[in-house]
């Protein structure tokens, strides 16, 4: 099915990150969001290590819906577009989880973005959101996590944690949080930071005999690392680490 | 080894090293002391290249190389190790995957076959027991989450296995206990007490210089060396304080 909807403007909150100009050629190309349902106490993941690009245009939109007890893992790599974005609405059911980790690695003037909508429309459901993005060159990473708690939605538990690291002054990062609450009994803690990388650490790794672009390496390495380490899949972690890796030394 | 002439360095506006002059031989133990603000810890940057640190005259001869014209790392390789008087923390890195790392860089920019994973955990165990120190806080990531005195032993645990030829030691010795300060004293006499290698000590106290007798004592004062003796002058320091004997 391909979209008929109007393209989106700057105004609509959830794109006003987006490079709406590479958008539009693709628009018309677009199927619908992706329909994935976990049933009731079952478990699933989905990585995604590489957009599906058209005309240097990648879009990965899910619609996912969690049941009761149920639990799905999403780890996601927002890489190697012109413009590259990971959209994603998650309803949660009774006592379900939602587990996003997510990196995105750009250089350039590439515009990359992760965009979350979380609904939490059951009690007791918990989700946990952990992006890092390394920026360089005049590249825009953004990330916006929008969380809903319904009425009846007591003793949700929802985290977001986003940093970012600019290689360049250039580089933009965006992290916005955004959070309805309308249950009164819930956890919901967010933090974001945008730094640099530690000189400090950096003249220690030198000092030890590290050249710089090695101590680099290995600092962003673990720095992007946080977005996977709940991965249970070894193999399925080393494979997206793989792909991050080579994505990060395309970017310095 | 090192002969370092008239050594001038500014931080920012501020020039710190005056003028600095100090030569060590193959062999030798030379301990620094100096009240604060000396310039100890500026010496110890600006051999070890630290950006921040700018050398404005003067020069610093390694092995017959001209110290000042290579990079950090070339400084490692060529075989400097700095001990930092506060190492630093890398989250996320492991003891380790950094040493080995480190290692086999400075490995390869000698021409040397790197080592192999089991070569280096071998290595590693060695000098963790030489140190006294648990091989489980080698793989936890650098420094973090380590005590002020397991970060100076991880310093020397990390001497011990990169091997330097010349070890300059920036206050290893602050913020150690008794014991920690004997086992820490007896590891650079295991790793650096050769005819082939050389120590430049930092220090403020006797403590450590009675674990690991240098050979000379120079007293650094308002950027600049001005009174070097054997042993006996840091006895004397002790005694009369900074003041009374750099006067």
């Amino acid at each position: 099915m391909t979209t008929t909807l109007p393209l989106p403007t700057k105004r609509d909150e959830a794109w006003r990150y987006a490079d709406l100009k590479a958008l539009e050629a693709v628009w018309p190309k677009l199927d619908g969001p992706e329909k994935i349902a976990v049933a009731a106490g079952e478990s699933a993941s989905r990585q995604i290590s590489v957009l599906p690009i058209i005309d240097g245009v990648g879009i990965v939109d899910l619609d996912v819906t969690i049941g009761d007890g149920a639990n799905f893992a999403l780890h996601v790599l927002a890489v190697a577009a012109d413009y590259g974005r990971i959209q994603v609405k998650v309803t949660l059911g009774k006592g379900a989880h939602f587990e996003l980790g997510g990196a995105i690695l750009g250089s350039g003037t590439q515009t990359l973005e992760i965009v979350t909508e979380t609904i939490h429309a059951e009690p007791n459901a918990t989700s946990n959101q952990v992006v890092r993005s390394v920026l360089a060159g005049k590249a825009t990473g953004s990330f916006l996590g929008k969380i809903n708690v319904a009425r009846d939605a007591q003793k949700t538990d929802a985290a977001q944690s986003v940093k970012a690291m600019l290689l360049d002054r250039t580089a933009t990062a965006n992290a916005k949080p955004e959070l309805e609450i309308f249950a009164d009994d819930v956890k919901c803690a967010h933090g974001a930071t945008v730094g640099e990388l530690d000189k400090q650490a950096l003249f220690y790794m030198a000092a030890r005999g590290l050249p710089p672009e090695q101590a680099q390496k290995l600092m962003l390495q673990a720095f992007i690392a946080d977005a996977f380490v709940s991965m249970d899949d070894d193999t399925a972690r080393e494979a997206i680490e793989s792909k991050a890796l080579e994505a990060l030394e395309g970017l310095s | 080894m090192l002969r370092i002439e008239n050594l001038h360095a500014s931080v920012g506006d501020t020039e710190i090293l005056k003028g600095l002059s100090l030569e060590l031989n193959a062999g030798e133990i030379h301990a620094i002391m100096g009240p604060n603000g000396a310039g100890k810890s500026t010496l110890s940057y600006a051999l070890g290249g630290r950006p921040g640190y700018e050398i404005t005259a003067g020069s610093a001869n390694f092995d017959g190389e001209d110290l000042l014209e290579l990079d950090p790392h070339e400084r490692a390789a060529a075989g400097i190790f700095l001990g930092f008087q506060y190492p630093v923390e890398i989250p996320g890195v492991s003891n380790l995957q950094f040493l080995r790392e480190s290692l086999n860089s400075q490995r390869k920019s000698r021409g040397e076959e790197p080592l192999s994973g089991a070569e280096f955990i071998k290595l590693a165990k060695e000098k963790a027991g030489l140190l006294k120190m648990d091989m489980d806080m080698l793989k936890r990531a650098v420094n973090v989450g380590f005590s002020g005195g397991e970060k100076k032993r991880n310093e020397m645990v990390q001497m011990g296995i990169i091997d330097p030829k010349l070890a300059i030691l920036d206050e290893t010795d602050s913020g150690l206990d008794i014991d920690a300060l004997r086992v820490v004293g007896s590891g650079i006499n295991a790793i650096m007490r050769k005819p082939d290698k050389a120590v430049l000590l930092i220090t403020h106290y006797q403590r450590l210089l009675d674990l690991v007798k240098p050979d000379f004592v120079h007293v650094l004062a308002n950027g600049r060396i001005v009174k070097t003796g054997g042993p006996e002058l840091a006895l004397q320091l002790e005694e009369d304080g900074y003041e009374a004997v750099a006067a």
